[in-house]
């Protein structure tokens, strides 16, 4: 379904010159969900920005459900793709309301029978057509979030990129989310990539997953390696480790070695 | 006047309301919150809007000019914080009780150099540059950074997110204060360096003897981090425990969040979801 | 009223209408709210029905002459005193508030669409584009308003339609810098990128994405803006390029007091407390309106 063949991503020119995704690989089978995992600035959030070509200057071959993409790609190619982002608060437009929102990517596409595909999405999304003409500051956080996703889904794309959809949430709002995107990609057959940081949302989610650092993959795995703790890369270990809670010997381990001081 | 005895409480808080004034109405952000801090690493966890930080910022009278601050008790080795005027406040902030923030970045003051800015917690005791100096140097060695003289010359947005951390922790610890209150400290960091930052913290907080107050949203963290929580729901404590019997929690919503967070070593096909219960609000 | 009042305070909106109404009525509390703000708002309205009701106020015109009446001073039966054509001030002040007001209203109209086109297609693009429009901008910028205004009705002749035009021309370029700064921010935010994945081209995002983000933080620049362009009208009004005579422009009327100011000190006095009272309004209104326009606010 996707597939990435050596991708670069490089911000700046000259001595100022970044490599921020350095030669990435991975290919996604249709209906898997696939995680990408590190740091910050390890550039997993940039390969997700390049798939839905925020950002052209991206060199490789990218190719989704069996089209190349191009780096301006047509119209027809965003109702393929879609993207929910990180923070609720800033992916929403403050001055339109829900049905606005909404409204919107049909009009771009010149979809007839908007009223019914707005209500439709924001009963699928546990919203209601009750929330139609507020605005997103009369939403709480998981609704936001919720409202994203469903302008996300109201183009009915077959691969949905989620950049961290629910590191700004609490605990208990991300468990919600979390079975709504469940529910969501097995009613549709939707194809995933989560990027997050957190170890125990992408165990959840996911199918396969790859470890990134400094703009490279340094180690994929299947979900059955990681919860066993099988990881093949120290840097992979640490990650693990780090990720299962304060523990105070390994965390006395981990000063010893400090980079960058 | 500090105690030796390791479980005499520090710091009393007896029936803290804090109450935030706005043009529509007026929030009741803390209802009446009890707890004693000795010197021991105390948790106070919940979600958004919990009143966790609050609490910790009514504690040093921080809260928004907006705010009333009230409790029957509030007092630190037998100083009155609640009826204290600003100026005896101003002996207690930074000198007997610290505070960390969230993110290092907003603490300190871009314009001054990191080893001068940790230096000013030691204004007034007479000593000379070289002397302070010395003090700063062995600070920033406390916590574990390697070339001190090379930091102590940076500017604090020429350090790392985890460094500007550890920078804020030898800040606070430099007066060495009695007690120190850490807002979701590592929250903005990674979590190979948080772990690096709390290996710091804990060591230093133990060897030196201090009380710390650690807000967090993270359970799993506090739990492996703390001696004892204290779960807040809607402005009040809801449940008291150890950190370590925390998976054997009684309360229904402190149950409910646990049951909620999803496990790297076993898949569930649903998460839980908490069903909130009105009748917390009171309990 | 009072079922009104809960209907806009309702925490669920029910129709577009009644969203966009408790908007509206939110807004209105926040300039309640602010005295000075509302000052200047009842001062404005005052202004509007004035120039509204100018024939029914003054209903014998303003160009009525009584040479027999030259350079009265206030009194009951001429409220303002008389000029030198014994023509009534009160009555000139009446009928010149419908010139401030079209004056003001037609350099908004003219100046804040084009400073909003510019600086959000700068913004927006970037690069080339936004060097050259920035650097014609820089150009107006350059030149202080009132000697560029002087320069235009020069050239295109004295009139007050000219100098409507000169002074929007002078008015666009501070409104397409605000506009440029706000599109940088903007651009960069969440919401923009999900449009452009939706498959907007930049047309769409400019005018229904960007735009409206902008158009709050520009009225009130324009509002602020607006004290100045009426001093910039009246200035011209005095240098004699404005209105011609005998139209009762507050600028010219000032002109003409100028000559007789030692003997009748109102001939002068009158138009320009006129002036300064409503510049003083709408940079009052202004201000409050930051508050009120302020989405974060609600």
């Amino acid at each position: 379904m996707i597939d990435v063949q050596n991708l670069r991503v490089s911000f700046g020119q000259g001595a100022s010159l970044v490599h921020a995704v350095d030669g990435v690989s991975f290919s996604v089978r249709e209906g898997e969900t696939f995680g990408l995992v590190g740091e910050s600035g390890c550039g997993k959030s940039t390969v997700l920005r390049a798939l839905c070509s925020l950002n052209p200057d991206w060199t490789g071959t990218v190719s989704i459900a069996g089209a190349a993409l191009a780096p301006v790609p047509d119209r027809a190619f965003f109702r393929r793709l879609q993207m929910v982002f990180q923070d609720p608060y800033g992916s929403l437009h403050p001055r339109h309301t829900v049905n606005t929102t909404l409204g919107e990517p049909l009009a771009i596409h010149n979809i007839p029978d908007r009223d019914r595909r707005i209500i439709e999405v924001l009963d699928q999304v546990g919203l209601g057509a009750a929330f139609r003409y507020r605005y997103p500051h009369q939403l709480s956080g998981g609704q936001r979030q919720r409202l994203a996703i469903a302008r996300a889904l109201i183009l009915e794309p077959r691969v949905l990129l989620l950049d961290e959809p629910t590191s700004a949430l609490d605990v208990s709002v991300q468990a919600e989310i979390l079975n709504l995107l469940s529910d969501l990609r097995r009613a549709r057959g939707l194809t995933c990539i989560l990027v997050s940081h957190d170890l125990a949302v992408v165990a959840h989610m996911c199918d396969r997953l790859a470890v990134m650092m400094q703009g490279r993959i340094v180690e994929e795995l299947d979900v059955a390696a990681l919860s066993a703790g099988r990881t093949t890369t120290a840097y992979g270990a640490g990650l693990l480790a780090a990720s299962r809670g304060y523990d105070k010997r390994l965390a006395s381990s981990l000063t010893a070695d400090e980079p960058g001081a | 006047m500090s105690t030796t005895d390791p479980a005499a409480p520090q710091l009393v808080v007896d029936d803290l309301h804090v109450r935030f004034r706005t043009p529509q109405r007026i929030v009741h952000a803390v209802r009446g919150v009890s707890f004693t801090v000795g010197r021991e690493k105390i948790g106070i966890v919940g979600e958004s809007g919990s009143g966790k930080s609050t609490v910790g910022r009514a504690i040093l009278r921080l809260t928004a000019p907006n705010a009333t601050v009230s409790a029957t008790r509030m007092s630190f080795q037998g100083t009155d914080l609640a009826g204290a005027s600003e100026r005896d406040l101003l002996k207690v902030r930074g000198r007997r009780i610290g505070m960390i923030m969230q993110d290092p970045r907003y603490a300190l003051d871009p314009v001054m150099r990191v080893g001068e800015q940790i230096g000013e917690a030691l204004d007034g005791r007479g000593l000379s540059a070289a002397e302070r100096r010395a003090k700063v140097m062995a600070m920033l060695h406390a916590v574990r950074i390697r070339n001190p003289e090379r930091v102590y010359d940076l500017y604090p947005h020429e350090v790392s997110g985890g460094m500007g951390q550890r920078i804020m922790i030898a800040m606070m610890l430099l007066p060495e204060p009695d007690l120190m209150i850490a807002d979701e400290p590592t929250s903005a960091l990674d979590v190979t360096v948080r772990m690096q930052v709390l290996a710091i913290l804990d060591e230093l907080v133990t060897s030196r003897g201090l009380g710390l107050i650690f807000i967090s949203h993270d359970l799993n963290l506090v739990a492996g981090f703390c001696d004892r929580v204290l779960i807040m729901y809607a402005g009040r404590i809801v449940e008291e425990c150890r950190a370590a019997d925390l998976a054997a929690a009684q309360h229904p919503y402190t149950r409910g969040l646990l049951a909620s967070l999803p496990r790297i070593e076993s898949r569930q096909d649903r998460l839980s979801v908490l069903q909130r219960d009105p009748a917390w609000l009171e309990a | 009223m009072s079922t009104a009042r809960t209907w806009l305070r309702a925490e669920v909106t029910t129709s577009p209408l009644h969203a966009r109404l408790q908007r509206g009525y939110y807004g209105w509390l926040r300039l309640r709210s602010n005295p000075l703000a509302f000052a200047g708002f009842l001062i404005l309205i005052g202004l509007v029905l004035v120039a509204a009701l100018a024939p029914v106020i003054a209903p014998l015109g303003y160009n009525e002459q009584s040479l027999a009446m030259r350079l009265k001073a206030p009194s009951a039966e001429h409220w303002f005193g008389t000029d030198e054509l014994g023509r009534d001030i009160f009555a000139r002040i009446v009928w010149g508030a419908r010139i401030t007001i079209y004056i003001s209203t037609l350099v908004a109209v003219i100046a804040a669409p084009i400073g909003l086109a510019v600086g959000t297609t700068a913004g927006y693009f970037g690069g080339w584009t936004d060097t050259v429009l920035m650097r014609i901008n820089d150009m107006f910028l350059s030149f202080p308003g009132l000697i560029l205004a002087l320069g235009f009705v020069a050239a295109l002749g004295p009139g007050i339609g000219n100098a409507v035009i000169a002074i929007a021309l002078t008015a666009w370029p501070p409104i397409a810098r605000l506009a440029r700064a706000e599109t940088l921010t903007i651009r960069a935010s969440d919401y923009i990128a999900a449009v452009r994945i939706q498959g907007a081209g930049p047309l769409r995002i400019i005018l229904r994405h960007i735009v409206p983000m902008c158009v709050p933080s520009v009225v009130v620049r324009v509002t602020l803006n607006m004290a100045g362009i009426i001093l910039t009208a009246a200035g011209l009004g005095f240098l004699g390029l404005g209105a011609q005579p005998p139209t009762p422009e507050w600028g010219a009327m000032l002109s003409t007091g100028r000559q007789n100011m030692l003997g009748a000190w109102w001939i002068a006095a009158v138009p320009g407390c006129a002036i300064l009272l409503t510049s003083l309004a709408f940079n009052l209104f202004g201000d409050g309106l930051r508050d009120v326009l302020d989405p974060r606010s609600e």
